[in-house]
């Protein structure tokens, strides 16, 4: 029985490593680099790790840890409260809508897909921070963030997938 | 019984998809319940900034401590090379540094004098707390940075943030071992400058991008690019004169300034207490500074 608590304990912390590791992948890209002119364009790491996620392990990056995700970027980052949740609920509803063409495709094809589901939410978040704000925003600063996040996209992708071999089998 | 489970499954696999559906919905009307309350200026939304920000500050510090001893290294690594050209050149600005500081002596004595002839009230003291980044919230949306000192070290709310190139930013939020300091080239900074030689009062406004405009200047006045912008020390929050940047282009769309600020270089902020006697603390309720802090 012991070794069924255990067994138990196991499984929970196994399944909730998705979330911890997009929680402690926030913080980290927020260290200060001391690199000119890159804190502005560096990548938004919540929104590659919840793509990630949401395609290959739904069950595991639910709603309401996509909503915790992007409550704590939020509050941490000292932006908008409540814009990049909403940015990252939309990805679960493209993804969870369209999971028919996210299940079938290649890497190269979730590149892609993911370059358009980017752009969507970044484009949300630019026009929320735009209401709120009440005022146009400069759209450059978001386009290079959206450039770099694309970019950046492989590289973390790997990096979830070394974890979930690691982590989930 | 085994139909039975059948419609049960039947009967489940809708009423989950329900389920899920609804927590959606639910989470969405929280996230805009939280921007309402966030744009309200909510003392729960900042104090819950304030916890979080406390809470990972800890991990924050500890990662960018070698982040900072590896960016050193490299710096210093360049500088061997090019110590040679660095000594001839600092030889060089030494020499016109000290004509300077003559000038500087006789302009102080004089000043000194002037002062006393006119009893000016003197310049309140300042203090200053010097602390380090720990976190850049690198974003196209947010200009600011975490520091690692907080209400403990004596920071407050409104307090200009330093490099030793000229104004950084503004103390925006003050959490217990931790604060964040809203950039000046944020959206939400305003800060009250002077232009120029003639000194023409002006809003230094950013807007997210690297150079910030310069706004509420008077119509008749004339701006060139190279004028030096300095905070004028108006609303008593900051203390005049402190650098702030460059105008770099005046032209239809506004006026341009560049901070002197190296944003890449910015590992520690000074944070300086200007305490105005009894300005905005009389409006708090609280006892008037200058208890020698």
């Amino acid at each position: 029985m012991k070794q069924g608590v255990w067994h138990r304990l196991d499984i929970i912390a196994r399944s909730l490593s998705p979330l911890a590791i997009t929680l402690l992948l926030i913080m980290v890209g927020m260290v200060p680099l001391q690199v000119p002119k890159i804190a502005p364009v560096i990548p938004s790491v919540a929104l590659i790790a919840v793509y990630y996620w949401a395609v290959h392990r739904p069950n595991l990056m639910t709603v309401w840890a996509i909503f915790l995700v992007g409550l704590f970027q939020d509050l941490l980052s000292g932006g908008h409260l409540g814009v990049g949740i909403m940015a990252l609920l939309m990805v679960h509803v493209v993804i969870d809508t369209q999971r028919r063409i996210f299940a079938r495709s290649s890497f190269q094809a979730l590149w892609v897909l993911f370059a358009i589901v980017a752009a969507a939410a970044l484009y949300l978040m630019w026009l929320l921070n735009c209401l709120l704000q009440g005022v146009f925003l400069e759209v450059q600063p978001v386009l290079f963030q959206y450039l770099t996040t694309v970019a950046a996209y492989p590289c973390l992708a790997w990096l979830f997938a070394q974890a979930q071999k690691a982590f989930l089998k | 019984m085994n139909r039975r489970a059948g419609s049960v499954m039947r009967l489940a696999t809708p009423v989950k998809a329900w389920t899920q559906r609804f927590a959606l919905l639910f989470l969405a009307g929280v996230a805009v319940a939280l921007m309402l309350l966030d744009k309200a200026d909510s003392v729960v939304v900042e104090r819950a900034r304030r916890a979080v920000a406390d809470a990972v500050a800890p991990i924050l510090d500890a990662a960018s401590r070698p982040v900072a001893t590896f960016n050193e290294m490299v710096e210093q690594g360049g500088q061997l090379v090019s110590v040679a050209a660095e000594n001839a050149e600092l030889r060089e600005q030494n020499e016109r540094l000290r004509h300077w500081e003559t000038v500087a002596r006789r302009l102080e004595a004089e000043n000194e004098a002037l002062r006393s002839t006119l009893n000016l009230v003197p310049d309140p003291t300042l203090h200053y707390v010097t602390a380090r980044v720990i976190a850049d919230q690198g974003g196209a949306f947010v200009r600011s940075v975490l520091l690692n000192a907080g209400a403990r070290e004596g920071v407050e709310p409104g307090q200009a943030a330093l490099t030793g190139d000229g104004l950084a930013g503004r103390v925006a939020e003050v959490g217990n071992g931790t604060s964040r300091v809203l950039l000046v080239t944020d959206m939400n900074s305003r800060i009250p400058i002077l232009v120029g030689d003639a000194q023409d009062r002006a809003m230094l406004v950013g807007d997210n991008t690297a150079e910030p405009h310069l706004r509420y200047l008077e119509p008749r006045v004339e701006v060139k690019p190279g004028d030096r912008v300095m905070t004028s020390g108006h609303g008593g929050v900051f203390p005049p004169g402190l650098p702030v940047g460059r105008v770099t282009s005046v032209d239809e769309e506004g006026i341009r300034v560049r901070p002197f600020v190296d944003w890449g270089h910015m590992q520690y902020l000074r944070l300086v207490d200007f305490e105005l006697p009894g300005i905005l603390r009389s409006f708090d309720g609280s006892e008037s500074p200058g208890n020698g802090r």
